[in-house]
């Protein structure tokens, strides 16, 4: 993947910080999302990453720094204002309605009509159309337009939302951790359509605590540690282990296995001998 | 009867997606079978508990063999069918209207009594009334989305305001506990031939409110499954932070499923208000209850999301059924209630087996 570092990002954040009361959540982030570019986010529970997404997706506001979409200087006040510039951010919980169709769900609050008032109605046929063949563009099979949300897979409910996001304009796509609660297969699935989103020229915000998902697909790592950059870092700056070193603490593991090597080893050595010995018994 | 509601459902899920499925990705594409598609239905299990219902009248009911008794069944059920049409878009919307009973009542009094009280053409007193159904309606859906309590206890604080209203208003107003018979007022008979006049046709006594029950079922399914806003009414029932979260205004939908009630109130209460010329201030108590049994008998989930406009007709024409077959078969009147109930029991089972088969797919 060879990503053009000329081309202007389409969302820049550059020294972001968001205090919550005296709480403070983010200070002096820095970010930058071009086209045809996977940038992952990670970080341990509480290391600021929603915060960071929710200011991206226009549902906090920030309190320093600057917030760049296309080179604009932006400051939402509602998700909708992002949405209308194209980024669109697909929760965990998806923002599916599970006993509807999934042609239904795909077309929910953007549905097409034909015909004039009063009976202006649904081009059900169009909608059907439409999205069974979106999904099957992206590589996605439903066994059944028709069929419920809720009976499909987590991955593939996933890739429908997805699915959705860029059929409706979406630039820039935020995915909150879209394989948290997914198994390895399912995980494959979603992990199979970001690449497919970052080939379609989206930029693509992928926000995980799984270092092994976030390689599979990204260009550009981020890791947030207590509301700050622990690391940003292109792809080929990195190797999987340095990054899984950055996400379980880096330099503050550092620190803390030199400061463990100066205290002299022995109980340390006796309890692992006396496990040791245990185990043998 | 039956076979003209069904044919439109049935047909829209199963044939073109069928057509356009097999021929891009054959081997993939595991369709359900025609025989699954039509057990899913949300309607199913009130359209066999009808034809059982059904079955059962004409075999212990000798009178009710005929054309006439059909036409008295349908009336009855119409009574009930117009405003379970409204409950259920309510229901599948994920809101009650326990006030939806009493709402008729006070529309009609509305109308009546200010018809009386100005001496007014009696149209004049049925915009009246529609407005007084309209902002019911409005208040109840404001209260409901402005508070996000549950419109279970909303609607149940309108029910005992506008119970305690009728009884009160008509006292003072008239001194009696019935509003004054406006027979003889200015425009009656224009407004009881479009309310609550009787048709002949071929002999049979036909009531008009029959026609406007199947012509509001048919525009509630017609919305339901075929309009934007029918698309926004299941999703809001199903998961409304979901379909907020698309844009759909789900504030705006709420407070016009509750209107739509109340304009399905001021309808009732004008067939009442005109078949009747006066109207009983403590009357309509109980009959909500009886548009959600129908509602639910007929396939709507309690909790929304789930249902059909058709499937709630049938539920009505299940209770209309037993509404007059009880009479036509010389039982006592008195098991009507207990009729409901069961059958409520029955279908609520029913209903929830089909969906867990629906669900395994």
């Amino acid at each position: 993947m060879t990503v053009d570092k000329e081309q202007p990002p389409i969302l820049e954040l550059t020294d972001i910080g968001k205090t919550f009361g005296n709480i403070r959540a983010l200070s002096g982030v820095s970010l930058s999302v071009r086209q045809g570019e996977v940038t992952c986010i990670l970080g341990d529970n509480g290391a600021g990453k929603s915060t960071l997404i929710k200011i991206i997706s226009g549902l906090h506001s920030y309190d320093d720094g600057s917030y760049r979409v296309a080179g604009e200087q932006v400051k939402f006040a509602s998700p909708r204002e992002a949405l209308d510039l194209g980024i669109a951010t697909v929760y965990q919980d998806l923002a599916l309605a599970p006993q509807q169709s999934v042609w239904r769900n795909f077309y929910l609050g953007s549905e097409l009509t034909k015909g004039v008032w009063p009976l202006r109605m649904l081009d059900v046929e169009t909608m059907r159309d439409t999205a069974d063949e979106e999904l099957q563009k992206m590589g996605i099979h439903v066994p059944d337009i028709d069929q419920p949300v809720g009976t499909l897979s987590g991955g593939q409910r996933q890739v429908v939302a997805i699915a959705r996001a860029i059929h409706f304009g979406a630039k820039v796509l935020i995915l909150d951790e879209p394989t948290a609660a997914l198994g390895v297969k399912q995980s494959g699935v979603v992990l199979k359509y970001i690449s497919a989103a970052r080939k379609a020229g989206l930029g693509v915000i992928f926000i995980t605590h799984n270092p092994h998902h976030a390689f599979l697909v990204g260009d550009h790592f981020v890791v947030l540690r207590q509301g700050e950059l622990e690391l940003s870092s292109p792809r080929k700056e990195l190797t999987l282990d340095d990054l899984t070193h950055h996400m379980s603490g880096g330099a503050d593991l550092d620190a803390l296995k030199h400061e463990l090597q100066r205290i002299e080893p022995p109980d340390v050595g006796a309890v692992h001998e006396l496990a040791e010995a245990e185990q043998e018994s | 009867m039956a076979a003209t509601d069904s044919s439109p459902q049935t047909a829209e899920p199963a044939a073109p997606s069928v057509a356009s499925g097999i021929d891009n990705r054959a081997a993939r594409f595991t369709q359900r079978s025609l025989a699954r598609r039509i057990i899913t239905r949300p309607e199913i299990g009130s359209l066999l508990g009808a034809i059982a219902v059904m079955v059962l009248f004409l075999a212990v009911a000798a009178p009710i063999r005929n054309l006439d008794a059909a036409a008295t069944v349908l009336y009855a059920t119409s009574t009930i069918g117009i405003m379970a049409a409204a409950v259920s878009l309510l229901m599948i919307g994920g809101e009650f209207d326990l006030s939806a009973g009493v709402a008729v009542i006070s529309s009609a009094l509305a109308g009546g009594m200010f018809t009386w009280w100005f001496g007014v053409n009696v149209w004049v007193g049925v915009l009246f009334a529609l407005a007084f159904a309209l902002a019911i309606g409005f208040i109840n859906g404001y209260l409901v989305t402005k508070t996000k309590l549950p419109s279970f206890l909303i609607t149940l604080g309108a029910f005992l305001i506008l119970q305690g209203l009728n009884l009160f208003v008509t006292r003072v107003v008239t001194g009696a506990v019935s509003s004054p018979s406006i027979s003889n007022m200015d425009g009656f008979d224009s407004a009881k031939a479009v309310f609550a006049s009787t048709i002949n046709i071929g002999g049979v006594g036909i009531r008009v409110a029959i026609l406007w029950w199947i012509g509001f079922t048919v525009i509630a399914t017609w919305i339901l499954l075929r309009t934007k806003i029918g698309n926004w009414i299941y999703a809001i029932g199903d998961d409304q932070d979901a379909a907020r979260a698309v844009g759909v205004p789900v504030k705006w939908t709420k407070i016009g499923l509750f209107m739509t009630v109340g304009f399905m109130a001021w309808f009732m209460g004008m067939h009442n208000l005109f078949l009747f010329s006066s109207i009983q201030s403590g009357g309509g108590v109980g009959q909500e209850l009886i548009y959600i049994a129908a509602a639910v008998v007929g396939g709507c989930a309690l909790m929304g999301g789930y249902g059909t406009a058709i499937g709630t007709a049938i539920g009505a024409l299940i209770f209309g059924l037993t509404n007059q077959g009880i009479v036509f078969a010389g039982w006592n009147p008195d098991l009507f209630k207990f009729f409901i109930g069961a059958t409520l029991l029955v279908a609520v089972v029913l209903n929830m087996w089909v969906r867990v088969r629906a669900q395994r797919r």
